[in-house]
């Protein structure tokens, strides 16, 4: 079910390197919020930092709060492996498991848990493919390899593999950068249809595609190179196209720079 | 470019000039998309333009690789071209013989079978014990261990490669066999009903540990370096974003390494393995060393004593006086080097399935 997410005073470290500085932000349940910024801004790695991906980098180091319904994932005791289960992800480049079949890899997830019911798999990989707008394309050849599918398919599957194991939050890295115009459209208006189950925070490069797919949009900045990246400014969508309170956001989104 | 090659390629010779211009003007372009003149040249058909420089770098290549086809085809038809004559002289089966009996030039009596399944079970013994170890050391180096206690330890295993097979052979007989003679004698009391650990009259001495059983463990050292390294090679460069997808569905460590690093390198670990039992297959010294020769034929028993293909040819080496004499052994040679080609064959049989 969909949950809120707090992040409070995130600070995140890659060895010595301060990356990204005191962010705080709220994401409303049922909502897509969206990430923006210039290259090297440290919005990916605040993704990162949400499903405690960041620390499987040797030397990284996060400081602060990340609650999911007031809870810490960071918290003493908490696996960061059951906080992935809870908040799946989507990269930016597909990568399904090549040597798995198209099935295997939507409910390698569940299979990690333990799930062994073949109907119980059968179900939720049909479920999950029909949830990524994939099923009809699929349906016939759900044993061979997920690696055969084109990009913006191998995409889909890879959203289906993270639908599968239901978790609360969808954290989506650009998931979109390196695909075809069309599979941008398709997985554009597959995020609209997931949000009603599923808390999604995306992080692009396309202003226009956060303007499309968006509730709220946070923009991340760095005062220099070799500065942290901080959060400048985070607000409804409309708002922050239309009419932003900081002057670097607006320079941004209207191209004057980055 | 595809916007002015249209018009080029039509053009005759003397409206090209007006139609670049036309196209330029077009497209707004400057001078720059001018195409230059020699390109307008069609190429001449059926002869397509190789620079020198390719030309003799090809030649390079092509020469390398038929060389070594051809030195392989070569030691093939020198082993074929010294057997035959000793082959035709031979008063029993070569093929299903375990007779070794070379003393009298008249009366030549070789056969290779008990030569053929000491070696095969030996480095078959050999690859069991170093598979499994191999394949730990290798995902320890790259999975587990941190940076900085990886690069060394894998330096280690490397090194462990370069120290000669002698002073294997020589650790293995002076100081491996009567450290293994506790666990040979238990194998040999509580599973000698089973035929690989029963142990006749007149094979080695357990204490001595003369017998396959050590050989085979002293062969499992000797291939582990080159497993382990060909694995961490391969276990290395599974793709990143694999492991972090893995990871993002709620992998531990372990189930990370089951769903992406062995399906990844599944083919180059087999191909180490087979590798490593390339090796076993041909080592010479270290066995020659360890096993002792006995009067037995060959019972299947790891606690026997005998000889491979290469130490039964390293051991009468001093004595080919005679090329007849010399060809038994050079069939012998003949057989292990088509064994060596039989075990790669089944190797890449196996990946290839494997991947399809």
């Amino acid at each position: 079910m969909a949950r809120r997410l707090d992040l409070e005073h995130v600070n995140i470290y890659y060895g010595n390197f301060h990356a990204v500085s005191d962010v705080s932000l709220m994401v409303p349940p049922h909502s897509v919020t969206a990430f923006i910024g210039p290259s090297g801004c440290g919005k990916s790695t605040v993704l990162r930092t949400i499903n405690r991906m960041h620390e499987v980098i040797p030397g990284a180091r996060v400081e602060g709060r990340v609650l999911l319904d007031g809870e810490d994932v960071y918290g003493p005791g908490v696996d960061p492996v059951d906080v992935r289960r809870t908040i799946g992800m989507v990269f930016q480049r597909p990568n399904p498991f090549p040597t798995m079949s198209i099935r295997d890899n939507v409910v390698a997830g569940l299979k990690l848990q333990g799930v062994k019911n073949k109907a119980k798999l059968n179900e939720t990989a049909e479920q999950a493919l029909r949830a990524a707008n994939l099923w009809d394309e699929v349906r016939d050849r759900l044993n061979k390899p997920g690696g055969g599918l084109s990009g913006g398919q191998q995409q889909r599957l890879c959203i289906a593999r993270a639908v599968a194991v239901a978790p609360d939050v969808l954290l989506m890295d650009e998931p979109c950068s390196a695909l075809d115009p069309i599979s941008t459209l398709a997985i554009e208006d597959l995020i609209s249809e997931l949000k009603r189950d599923f808390t999604i925070v995306i992080v692009t490069h396309n202003m226009q595609q956060a303007a499309r797919v968006s509730d709220q949009t946070a923009f991340f900045n760095l005062r220099a190179t070799g500065e942290p990246g901080q959060l400048v400014e985070i607000d409804q969508t409309q708002k922050i196209f239309a009419n932003p309170t900081q002057r670097a956001t607006e320079d941004y989104i209207t191209g004057r720079f980055g | 470019m595809s916007d002015h090659t249209g018009p080029q390629t039509d053009a005759t010779a003397d409206h090209r000039p007006a139609t670049s211009a036309t196209t330029a003007g077009a497209l707004g372009g400057s001078p720059a998309r001018q195409p230059p003149a020699e390109r307008a040249q069609p190429p001449s058909p059926g002869k397509p333009v190789v620079r020198r420089g390719d030309r003799l770098f090809r030649a390079a290549a092509v020469s390398s690789g038929g060389l070594i086809v051809g030195i392989i085809a070569a030691i093939g038809l020198f082993l074929l071209l010294q057997a035959v004559p000793a082959l035709r002289v031979d008063q029993v089966n070569f093929l299903t013989s375990r007779l070794w009996n070379t003393d009298s030039l008249t009366n030549l009596r070789f056969g290779i079978l008990d030569l053929l399944l000491i070696t095969v079970t030996v480095s078959l013994f050999a690859l069991i014990i170093a598979m499994p170890v191999s394949l730990g050391i290798a995902l320890f180096l790259t999975q587990y261990a941190p940076a900085r206690l990886a690069r060394p330890f894998a330096y280690v295993v490397d090194l462990l490669a370069a120290v000669p097979s002698i002073v294997f052979g020589l650790w293995g007989i002076f100081v491996l066999a009567p450290a293994l003679y506790p666990v040979a004698a238990w194998l040999n009391t509580h599973l000698g009903w089973l035929f690989l650990f029963s142990r006749r009259a007149g094979a080695p001495s357990l204490q001595g540990g003369g017998n396959l059983f050590t050989a085979g463990i002293v062969l499992a050292v000797m291939i582990l370096p080159i497993i382990t390294a060909v694995s961490r090679e391969v276990f290395e460069r599974t793709p990143r974003e694999q492991i972090e997808g893995a990871l993002a569905l709620g992998a531990t460590r372990w189930e990370v390494i089951r769903t992406t690093v062995l399906p990844f390198g599944r083919a180059g670990y087999v191909s180490g393995s087979m590798l490593g039992l390339g090796r076993a297959l041909g080592e010479t010294i270290a066995i020659y060393i360890i096993l002792s020769g006995t009067a037995l034929s060959f019972s299947g028993s790891l606690f026997d004593g005998g000889a491979t293909f290469a130490s039964k040819i390293a051991q009468a080496a001093p004595e080919f006086n005679n090329p007849t004499l010399a060809g038994a052994y050079v069939s012998a040679g003949l057989v292990l080097f088509v064994l060596t080609f039989v075990v790669n064959a089944a190797a890449r049989a196996a990946i290839a399935a494997g991947e399809r």
